[in-house]
């Protein structure tokens, strides 16, 4: 141990312009959470590279430290504090799902590490913990941004199917709770299994209901693409809604881009960067990354890869700013964030708010011949 | 009317998904008493080759056939490799065996394939059959008579030909099976190919409903495991019946009581039946000379 701080002393007093800064990650890049971890593992390491290549940050390099959680909260706990005790990070990215992020962010508070979280619930940064903060946006936003589309539509009764998988759950609790707001009353209130094959019975029953005038179905996986088609199957012609957590290409080609004709969601610029206006302050950054990403991966950019590449662009933002590689530092200054544009909205965060998007963040679209457009 | 019809269908739709795995469980099941509970990754390895195959080009029927002579060929290699060499184990080890091999499937899947959820177009279109007011999409029609065909081809196979009767036998008694002249390690080496050739089968004609990805085969095992018990476990008949019947509770329940307790409802009435028949609806009975 002795010799080991002694050459790292040495090293240090020899290579004062090599200083490094360290940047520590947990991602379920692997397991249940997969499909959200990898995009987002893949995105950190090219930002980092890419950075590096530039130069750094303040003329430092940056060091990426990421473990793979495999969507255990459990593992996510023990990482985290590898990061903060052997590691020895200046701050955290990470958390894919919300249980993850739970376990992170009381390691972080505890070492009073920076923290920037990738999951959605809204229990992440309500009540507000000094050092969290996260990037996506919650369920309850793409409730009310769902809502108030379907107001200026006339739309006040309507019937949910949703996922009983934690995102369907716990978006289907938020929509519920924030309704009312809209004056939208929710009449038929069905569930599926994630791995279900079939939900005509579901739909044949919020068919039947007197009254619904759209459907809502949030979720995530393929249950979603199966309740489109099935939607298709039993010709409902009523406004059907998806949410933010299909928001891919993948989607319009898993559910077919005849049956997903006509359906809206909530989704980010990312998803629609040619359609944006030249002016748009989010072209330039969505643009870069949809490109880097495309080039280096050659899939298809996602809004998830897209959490990854705010809460590093927020992050470095922090640090140069700052100055200095200091947690303490570091997390004054994300908290003092304004107006930085990222692929998932214009973050501004306050002491009050470490969510720092408001509902513009959310772009209404509907799918057209295959295609995503703007609903206006 | 028209609303109990469509109920009947989306459990018929789901039922056949569960009949063709339960019957992948029979087999093996017959030939060693082993249930395999890496049968729902021979579903998934099905669908994913065949989704894979046609993504790069390949035709249709031939990136199904691809997809079940390769499944066929791990089967045979899963028996070589893991289930052989434990072969004086008891069946209990052996079932436990069949779970690390399907936990090693479905890495392997991860890292060959990838993370993303596939499929591949229905055999005849998407429009929708009409059925007095209810609709069934024509893939389901494809998945029922798979089952039906696969369930008459393993009956005359048991029934009427010798192999089918050596593979009963080897499962009666393995040392007696030696005895009359029954290479019974062959059997078992066919039992696995068998087995994870209907598997990829199913994985080929559900795919087009229920999508794909690599952890789909866990789901598939339970409730085509679970089929095949409310059945009774090892009877092609058996793994028919308590796979519709599974499905039809599924939709029953989602229908007319709530979709929230749709797989409670469908476990509950699994329980029931087997507290009174604990063999299954047409299991054997296991009687033991003393």
């Amino acid at each position: 141990m002795k010799t080991f701080l002694i050459t790292t002393a040495l090293v240090a007093l020899a290579l004062p312009a090599m200083a490094e800064i360290k940047i520590g990650a947990s991602l379920s890049s692997t397991g249940p959470a997969a499909f959200l971890g990898d995009p987002e593992l893949k995105t950190l390491e090219m930002l980092v590279e890419d950075v590096n290549a530039k130069g750094g940050i303040n003329g430092e390099q940056i060091t990426l430290i990421a473990y793979d959680d495999n969507g255990d909260p459990n593992k996510a706990r023990t990482f985290a504090t590898r990061l903060v005790e052997d590691d020895e990070v200046v701050a955290i990215i990470g958390g894919t799902t919300t249980g993850t992020t739970m376990s992170i962010l009381a390691v972080a508070e505890d070492a009073e590490i920076p923290f920037i979280s990738l999951a959605g619930a809204i229990d992440i940064i309500n009540p507000v913990k000094p050092f969290t903060f996260k990037t996506p946006h919650t369920d309850r936003m793409a409730c009310q941004k769902i809502f108030e589309d379907m107001q200026k539509a006339g739309i006040t009764k309507i019937g949910m199917i949703s996922g009983t998988d934690g995102f369907g759950a716990s978006m289907q609790a938020q929509c519920k709770e924030v309704a009312p707001d809209y004056a939208v009353e929710i009449i038929a209130d069905e569930t599926y299994d994630p791995k279900d094959a079939d939900m005509t019975a579901q739909l044949t029953k919020i068919k039947g209901t007197e009254g619904v005038q759209a459907i809502l179905n949030p979720g995530f996986g393929q249950g979603p693409s199966i309740v489109t088609r099935n939607v298709k199957q039993l010709a409902i012609d009523l406004p059907f809604y998806q949410s933010h957590g299909v928001a891919s290409d993948g989607f319009i080609e898993l559910a077919g881009a005849d049956a997903a004709e006509g359906v809206r969601l909530p989704g980010t610029a990312l998803l629609v960067a040619g359609l944006l206006a030249a002016d748009d302050p989010q072209k330039p950054v969505v643009d870069a990354y949809k490109t880097m990403f495309e080039a280096k991966t050659g899939t298809p950019v996602g809004t998830f890869g897209g959490y990854a590449h705010d809460a590093f662009l927020i992050m470095s933002d922090a640090i140069t700013r700052a100055g200095s590689a200091e947690s303490a530092a570091i997390r004054d200054a994300i908290e003092a964030t304004s107006g930085l544009a990222g692929t998932t909205g214009i973050y501004t965060f306050t002491a009050e708010d470490h969510l720092g998007l408001d509902l513009s963040a959310f772009r209404m679209l509907e799918i057209k011949d295959g295609k995503w457009t703007l609903v206006q | 009317m028209s609303e109990l019809l469509q109920f009947l269908l989306s459990g018929v739709t789901v039922g056949a998904v569960y009949a063709l795995v339960a019957l992948g469980f029979t087999i093996i099941y017959n030939a060693s008493d082993v249930v395999n509970f890496a049968q729902g990754e021979f579903v998934m390895l099905g669908g994913m080759i065949t989704a894979v195959a046609y993504t790069a080009g390949a035709p249709l029927p031939l990136a199904a056939l691809a997809a079940v002579v390769v499944t066929a060929a791990l089967g045979v290699a899963m028996n070589k490799l893991a289930i052989e060499p434990a072969r004086g184990a008891p069946v209990v080890s052996l079932v436990i065996i069949t779970i690390g091999v399907s936990i090693f499937i479905r890495g392997a899947a991860q890292l060959v394939f990838d993370k993303q959820i596939h499929s591949f177009p229905a055999f005849s279109g998407d429009d929708p059959i009409r059925i007095l007011g209810a609709t069934i999409l024509p893939q389901s029609l494809w998945v029922i008579g798979g089952a039906v065909a696969v369930f008459i081809g393993l009956w005359l196979f048991f029934t009427r030909t010798l192999l089918g009767r050596a593979v009963l036998a080897t499962s009666n008694n393995r040392l007696a099976a030696q005895l009359v002249g029954i290479n019974t390690p062959f059997v078992m080496t066919l039992s696995f190919a068998l087995s994870a050739g209907i598997g990829a089968l199913a994985g080929v004609l559900v795919t087009p409903i229920t999508l794909t990805s690599y952890d789909v085969g866990l789901a598939f095992a339970l409730k085509g495991f679970a089929a095949a018990m409310l059945g009774g476990m090892g009877n092609p008949k058996g793994a028919l019946v308590g796979g519709f019947l599974l499905g039809v509770l599924e939709g029953l329940t989602a229908g007319y009581i709530s979709s929230q307790y749709k797989d409670a409802a469908a476990f509950i009435v699994i329980l029931g039946v087997l507290f009174f028949l604990p063999q299954g609806l047409f299991g054997r009975k296991s009687t033991h000379r003393v």
